[in-house]
């Protein structure tokens, strides 16, 4: 297994070094130019060319590239052309958010799919059946800003039991660090459960038809045993990779979310800077994405040995 | 050991432990004003950049030796008292006592000279003023002087400036760096200190009162008079979604939406809790924009059709709608202000497609595409492009209309490729009015060729009018000029104005003190309860 996870440890180099170059040149393929931004609209040709030169883009794309290249392999991601500051640091300030609001977001997402996957199977056909099916299907088709309009108008607006926006860190209060993640997770968290929910069905549904669950029925195991102990652990293996899925898919989708609901986190810095082309922030928030993306399949691989003792590496 | 008894009692006093912990306990002693800006601070030199926010980043914590007022009259502000001598030379200026620095250093006249040679060197209006300027000697440590090498009546006009970039006084120190540097010292002398501990672009920025600062005894008049911080922090919360930005303001999570967009407006209008906040009666100003390098613009005559071709209301019609939010206006210099007037402007602006289609006749106008840059992404811009492409189609113009993001029309109208090779003919955008006031000051009229900006008009009696403005010190001849100036435009045609709108602010009921000015201002305003 050590060896495994050494392997694939090892395999995450070029396929960093893929992401690096395609970023980096997509960044310079794009229209705009970032030292016009930064110079303003009253600003002169000659204004723009020494805030050109002053960044470095006026040299070679290549010799930019190895020169970028160099830095981030000694751990410096450079700094903001707009914040001035180190974008490590500005990072640092909006990885919270946006991990809280993740971590808030599966949790609930499984929480509540994979109870409601299981009985959808259980009961196959069944009203109960349609009912999680049909909210699956509506919690794919209703796009994510309507779902948080909704709840900002229901929790916020009518009854003012939550706040509208903003973030708390947990430093500032439990409570309002809560507070304040649970319309943001709620709204996120829909699509997610439909996803789930679905794949749970479909894959506890496999599982109870075999044999060891009559088995275990005949042996007389209550229901309840019988689907969480042998139909879902059995059925995981599908439910895990789903998950590991959703929380690669999560780093996009709280970029609407954090927008909605006024969220400080890594999804709207990557907005901000694709849209003032501020490509330092914008190569290294995506660099973090793509070995988050790597790390996580790993661990959704390294996880299948364990549920099921058959799979070896 | 547990049992059922312990659980029992303790559960409820968990649960109420947790509920206490979700009851929002304002605790703060200070009143905090909770506002959102149009935008999000990112660059804090006011004199490197003369992006908005950051000009009224710099009203919060500098101050100015002049202002202006809500008449539109140039008021001292942290100067006492100043003279002119007989021969228009020399200008003389005594600061208040008692003004300090935010680390407690008092403001000396040095601190000004820098601070002036600093700005006089990045801005436009700083730079003509400074062409004047033979020296600016220090007296004493209150009074410093500007010597001119000829009489100028704009040593006061530039000081009091009201819009980017706005002539701000800095410590000598901060001021020092070079123009093309930003500042790294945000110490001022202004009403509110900067909190940059607690600055988080993206988040939001804070300032708290500078309790030392010295107010002048007159009440607020736009940007002139006394400034009185009533609250002792304000924030600026940065919220990306307007939708978002109005739900909080109704919830009472924030005080005041500098710019909610305009179909938002008739939502906020309805709501019990909220008011309208009229703070920048100027307006804005629509303007399209040619390059006068690109074949066919390059041609006078092509460029003069467009006069006839366009008319403001369906400009205004399309992206406003609403005509409580906007006005037409003929005149170049912004109706409302002292140098506003239609002379010149008899039949143009009222689409008279017939006098277009001829003008283009009798130009030779061979039916070239005419590249119109459109962006997508900014509200109050995006029905702009569609309008004139309309328009210029019924005028007899080809039109090649593209759409685009503002950054990347940003770095497009800054290239002199030709249109079909990523250059461009025009696109349109939007001028604060304050920036519009004179000749000197409006920036689409700089024809000095190369040296003007994006579109770069060649004309050299523009450029003798904006001189000769710079140098008049009468209002009455500076109005002659200005009209001149117009009368010129009409045959040189630099860019069209294409009517003024506004956009008033949102605030909660228990927030008042709110100053008409230019630019959206903190000081004067107080807040009651929540």
């Amino acid at each position: 297994m050590l060896a495994y996870i050494g392997r694939r440890l090892l395999a995450t180099l070029p396929v960093m070094a893929v992401v690096a170059v395609f970023v980096f040149s997509m960044l310079r393929l794009t229209p705009g130019d970032p030292a016009s931004i930064i110079a303003g609209a009253a600003a002169t040709s000659q204004d723009i060319v020494l805030i050109r030169q002053k960044l470095g883009l006026d040299r070679p794309i290549v010799s930019q590239f190895f020169i970028w290249l160099g830095h981030v392999l000694s751990g410096d991601f450079g700094e903001s052309f707009f914040y001035k500051k180190q974008v490590a640091e500005l990072i640092a300030d909006r990885v919270g958010p946006t991990l809280a609001l993740a971590t808030l977001t599966m949790a609930l997402s499984i929480l509540i799919s994979v109870p409601l996957g299981v009985v959808a199977a259980y009961r196959q056909g069944t009203w109960l059946d349609r009912v999680v099916m049909g909210f699956s299907v509506l919690g794919f088709s209703v796009p994510v800003f309507v779902i948080g309009y909704a709840l900002i108008y229901v929790f916020s607006i009518r009854l003012n039991w939550l706040p509208v926006q903003g973030y708390q860190p947990i430093s500032g209060g439990f409570g309002g660090f809560v507070q304040r993640l649970i319309l943001p997770s709620l709204t996120l968290s829909v699509i997610y459960i439909a996803l789930i929910a679905r794949i749970t069905r479909t894959s506890v549904l496999e599982v109870l038809g075999e044999d060891y669950i009559r088995t275990a029925r005949a042996k007389g195991l209550t229901n309840r045993v019988v689907l969480m102990r042998h139909a879902l652990r059995n059925a995981a293996v599908p439910i895990v990779t789903v998950v590991g899925l959703g929380i690669a898919l999560l780093i996009g989708g709280v970029v609407v979310t954090e927008s909605v609901f006024s969220i400080p986190g890594l999804g709207r810095l990557t907005v901000d800077a694709v849209l003032a082309r501020d490509y330092p922030t914008v190569q290294a928030v995506i660099l973090l994405f793509s070995v988050t993306y790597v790390l996580i399949n790993l661990l959704v691989d390294v996880a299948y040995p364990l549920l099921d003792p058959r799979i070896r590496y | 050991m547990l049992n059922l008894r312990s659980c029992k009692l303790a559960l409820p006093t968990t649960v109420a432990a947790l509920v206490a912990t979700f009851v929002m306990v304002n605790a703060e002693a200070q009143t905090t004003l909770r506002v959102v800006k149009h935008s999000d601070l990112k660059i804090v030199d006011p004199i490197w950049t003369t992006a908005y926010i950051t000009r009224d980043h710099g009203y919060m914590i500098y101050d100015t030796l002049f202002a202006t007022d809500a008449n539109n009259q140039i008021k001292p502000q942290m100067v006492e008292k100043f003279d002119l001598s007989a021969d228009k030379l020399t200008y003389t200026f005594t600061l208040r006592s008692g003004l300090l620095w935010h680390d407690g250093k008092p403001v000396t006249a040095e601190d000004c000279v820098a601070s002036i040679k600093r700005w006089g060197a990045k801005d436009a209006m700083g730079q003509k003023m400074m062409s004047f300027v033979k020296d600016m000697p220090v007296v004493d440590a209150g009074t410093f002087q500007i010597v001119l090498s000829a009489p100028t009546g704009l040593v006061l006009t530039a000081l009091g400036k009201p819009s980017s970039a706005v002539p701000f006084m800095m410590p000598r120190r901060v001021a020092e760096t070079s123009p093309n540097e930003q500042i790294s010292d945000y110490t001022g002398s202004g009403p509110f200190v900067f909190k940059k501990d607690e600055w988080k672009p993206g988040d939001k920025a804070v300032y708290v009162k500078f309790d030392k600062y010295k107010p002048r005894t007159e009440p607020p008049s736009g940007l002139a008079g006394g400034k009185v911080a009533k609250v002792d922090r304000v924030e600026w919360k940065v919220v990306a979604d307007q939708q978002t930005a109005v739900n909080a303001l109704i919830a009472g999570e924030i005080d005041f939406i500098e710019q909610p967009s305009h179909d938002l407006l008739p939502i906020l209008r309805n709501e019990s809790s909220i008011k309208l906040v009229d703070w920048n009666p100027l307006g804005n100003q629509y303007a399209f924009r040619f390059n006068t390098t690109a074949k066919p613009f390059d041609n006078v005559k092509i460029r003069q059709a467009l006069l006839y071709a366009f008319n403001q209301e369906d400009f205004l019609q399309a992206t406003i709608g609403d005509k409580q939010y906007y006005k037409t206006c003929k005149a170049l210099f912004v109706c409302g202000t002292p140098l506003a007037s239609d002379k010149g402007m008899d039949g143009l602006l009222e689409s008279n497609f017939a006098k277009a289609q001829a003008l283009l006749k009798e130009a030779g106008y061979d039916g070239t595409p005419i590249v119109l840059m459109h962006s997508t992404d900014l509200q109050v811009l995006t029905n702009l492009a569609p309008v004139a492409k309309s328009l210029m189609e019924k005028a007899g113009f080809k039109v090649d209309m593209q759409s685009m993001d503002w950054q990347t029309l940003v770095a497009r109208r800054a290239k002199k490729d030709p249109p079909t090779q990523g250059g461009w003919h025009a696109f349109i955008t939007s001028w604060v009015s304050a920036d519009i006031l004179n000749p000197v000051s409006t920036a689409f009229l700089n024809s000095s060729c190369d040296k003007a900006l994006f579109g770069w008009p060649c004309d050299a009696q523009i450029e003798k009018l904006r001189d000769d403005f710079a140098r008049e010190t009468d209002p009455a001849r500076q109005k002659a000029i200005a009209e001149a100036v117009q009368v010129r435009w009409t045959q040189y045609p630099t860019h069209i104005h294409l009517g003024q709108w506004y956009q008033p602010g949102a605030s909660r009921k228990n927030v008042d003190g709110y100053v008409v000015a230019p630019a959206s201002v903190f000081w004067n305003i107080g807040k009651t309860g929540k």
